[in-house]
């Protein structure tokens, strides 16, 4: 009989750290079966889609976007977007132009953060990015170059980092100058050298992520013309593609027995968004420097192993700052113009988006009566959508790990969690998972 | 001597201030030279219950919250709530004015009695909180301000003064002037009216001055055609646990 047949284990990791919001792993192995073994989420509810019921539709963006102060960019974007299909809303190319370049800024920020501050700790085998700068003082100066960089950008688009403002329905309230974008385009070029060298690091430490496969299904958005983030159609990794007003044929919110929580599910036990659901999908519309980085990995699609979700992230960096560059180039060849928002005139009707954000593809779904008075909402966060796959991932790497000491069995399980960059704050407004003892 | 310990913790949020923290970026590193940062779960997997001063972000929306705020305020000598949410109940605040069953119902339908909820409220509602660092998100440099404030023993400087104060500074063309909807008249300043000069008007994120002149201010929005139950719910947006939102 082997060691880890007659194992007796109980892990506890309560409040797990290094992700945004609260959240705990518990397993249980009794003779070597594995009793229990789940993901709960102990993050506040906060019932966003009753609060913005009796509010306006210029205060949508600004109270959605309070969601989450790491994907406020998204949120404010997809909130827009909603407003805007129910409102019959048509915004100018420069405005599409300069809310890509908003998304990006916020993919780069977000990105750099999970893998340089939460990521890069457990490669390097210690606690939190402090020791870091006693002992990889450059690496990581490069990081925070990247991640200020990165706020840099949000700044000269949106007016700020977090909760952005200068985004509102119909396009934007003030423009960036001519001369801070060109400054922002040499900064990004200075970015992807940074990146690529953040990227080398990872890759000589790239042996310390499990070599773990779980076949899933993949969502994200899709176009036939970019790497889809703004806009597009729904996609699965194993086919068929949806309109964004079709989403909750793909969402399929459940309940299950031993859970609380509402689920989501579309054609196999769970899905997966995100980084690397968008690289599964679309890796061939990178940019070709993003390309270059994925084969330095051997990242291909369909990659199934969801530690790889951090080197997809790597990846979008560097496709964020290169397709940042190409489109900055435009808004410049173009002449940036000051355009006036387009008259607004309100009608009663109900508006869907999907727009891609950090963490995965996210839903924002309005009704509004004929004052633009909001009378129902829904919204589909990405961490809501990977809570059934982390589940599933976890039960299934489990077992793989029960031969190894306890701590190297919560690092494992840990790093699994924290490889999605779970918002689980983001997730709580919406749902609480929470399993029977 | 040595150095003091500081712990973050949050409760109902969007973690938006601690993302602020980090995006002091090098800065960080300085004030982390004078402080030695002992817990923090969303960048460190040390944990420690030994700490000088907590820095708090979010909301208390349970029950279950209160007692883990009570234990934070009695380890720290200095509790300092960061962000809307902490120092006066944020957004959080908009659902206290609905029907709490319904709510519930709306969101998680037949599931709603497993969640737990109650009138969302800012931290200084159930303990007592030694300095605010105020906005949605907190601004960075008035944080390192407050904090460095405290680490000399010296009394925070927070204003007290309408952001109409920091707007003029600006050099901003007035919104109500432009016939449009502003807060800015009754809501303290500290921001640099930040979101007026960004194209927007001021939402009221860091709660009203102490002893607004509401009248006036009434008087004011009547004249533009705004009602005093529409000023309410601009009121509530934010400042939903306040006096003058009831």
């Amino acid at each position: 009989m082997s060691k880890s047949a007659k194992r007796e284990l109980h892990i506890r990791v309560d409040h797990l750290t290094r992700v945004e919001g609260h959240g705990n792993i518990v397993v249980n192995v009794s003779n070597g079966k594995i009793e229990d073994c789940r993901w709960e989420v102990v993050e506040a509810p906060r019932f966003f889609e009753a609060m913005v019921r009796g509010r306006k539709w210029y205060e949508m963006h600004h109270i959605t976007c309070r969601i989450c102060g790491i994907c406020s960019i998204g949120h404010t974007l997809a909130s827009l977007q909603a407003t805007e299909a129910a409102l019959g809303v048509e915004v100018s190319e420069q405005t599409v132009l300069l809310r890509k370049l908003a998304l990006h800024a916020e993919n780069l920020q977000s990105h750099i953060l999970h893998v340089g501050y939460l990521v890069l700790p457990d490669l390097m085998g210690v606690g939190s990015v402090v020791p870091l700068a006693g002992s990889h003082p450059a690496e990581l100066k490069t990081v925070i170059r990247i991640h200020r960089l990165a706020n840099v950008f949000s700044d000269t688009i949106c007016g700020r980092t977090t909760h952005p403002q200068r985004l509102v329905p119909g396009g934007f309230a003030k423009y960036p100058k001519v001369d801070e974008l060109k400054k922002l385009r040499h900064g990004l070029t200075e970015a992807l050298s940074d990146l690529k060298e953040v990227a080398r690091l990872v890759g000589s430490l790239a042996n310390r992520f499990p070599a773990f496969s779980r076949e899933t299904e993949y969502i994200a958005l899709k176009s036939d013309q970019e790497y889809a983030m703004y806009h597009g159609q729904i996609g699965s990794s194993d086919g068929g593609t949806w309109a964004p007003g079709q989403y909750e044929e793909v969402t399929n919110e459940f309940c299950v027995p031993h859970s609380t929580a509402k689920y989501t599910k579309h054609n196999r036990d769970s899905y997966m968004v995100g980084a690397l659901a968008r690289f599964n999908l679309n890796a061939d519309k990178l940019t070709p420097e993003a390309r270059a980085v994925a084969k330095l990995f051997k990242l291909k699609p369909v990659c199934y192993n969801s530690f790889m979700n951090n080197v997809a992230q790597i990846v979008e960096c560097v496709h964020s700052a290169e397709d940042s560059i190409n489109i900055i180039d435009r808004v410049l060849d173009r002449g940036l113009a000051l355009e006036d928002i387009p008259p607004i005139k309100v009608r009663p009707g109900r508006g869907v988006s999907a727009v891609e954000v950090p963490r995965g593809i996210l839903f924002h779904d309005y009704q509004y009566d004929d004052s633009g008075t909001c009378i129902g909402a829904n919204l589909i966060i990405p961490t809501n959508q990977n809570h059934n796959n982390i589940y599933h991932d976890l039960q299934a790497l489990l077992p793989s790990l029960l031969g190894k000491p306890e701590k190297e069995i919560e690092l494992g399980l840990e790093m699994l969690v924290r490889a999605y960059d779970p918002c689980i704050s983001c997730s709580a407004h919406y749902l609480k998972v929470k399993f029977k003892k | 001597m040595s150095k003091p310990r500081v712990a973050i913790f949050d409760f109902a949020g969007c973690e938006g201030d601690q993302l602020q923290i980090v995006n002091l970026e090098e800065v960080v590193l300085d004030v982390l030279g004078q402080v030695e940062i002992v817990t923090w779960r969303e960048a460190m997997k040390e944990q420690s219950d030994h700490y000088d001063i907590a820095l708090v972000e979010g909301s208390i929306t349970r029950k279950s919250d209160e007692e883990r705020i009570k234990a934070i305020r009695e380890k720290a000598g200095i509790l300092v709530a960061i962000g809307a949410c902490a120092t006066i109940g944020g957004v959080n605040c908009i659902k206290n004015f609905q029907d709490e069953k319904f709510v519930r119902r709306y969101v998680y339908g037949d599931k709603a009695h497993w969640y737990n909820t109650y009138a969302a409220r800012p931290v200084s509602a159930v303990v007592p909180v030694d300095a605010n660092v105020h906005g949605c998100p907190i601004n960075r440099e008035e944080f390192v301000q407050i904090l460095k404030a405290l680490l000399q023993g010296k009394k925070p400087f927070i204003p007290n003064y309408p952001v109409c104060v920091d707007c003029k500074k600006a050099g901003n063309v007035c919104v109500l002037l432009k016939g449009q909807f502003c807060m800015g008249p009754v809501t303290r300043a500290g921001c640099g009216a930040c979101c007026i000069t960004e194209g927007a008007y001021c939402w009221g994120c860091r709660g009203l001055v102490d002893d607004p002149n509401m009248d006036a201010a009434r008087e004011l929005l009547g004249r533009l055609g705004i009602s005093a139950g529409e000023a309410l719910g601009q009121i509530r947006l934010y400042d939903g646990y306040g006096e003058e939102a009831r």
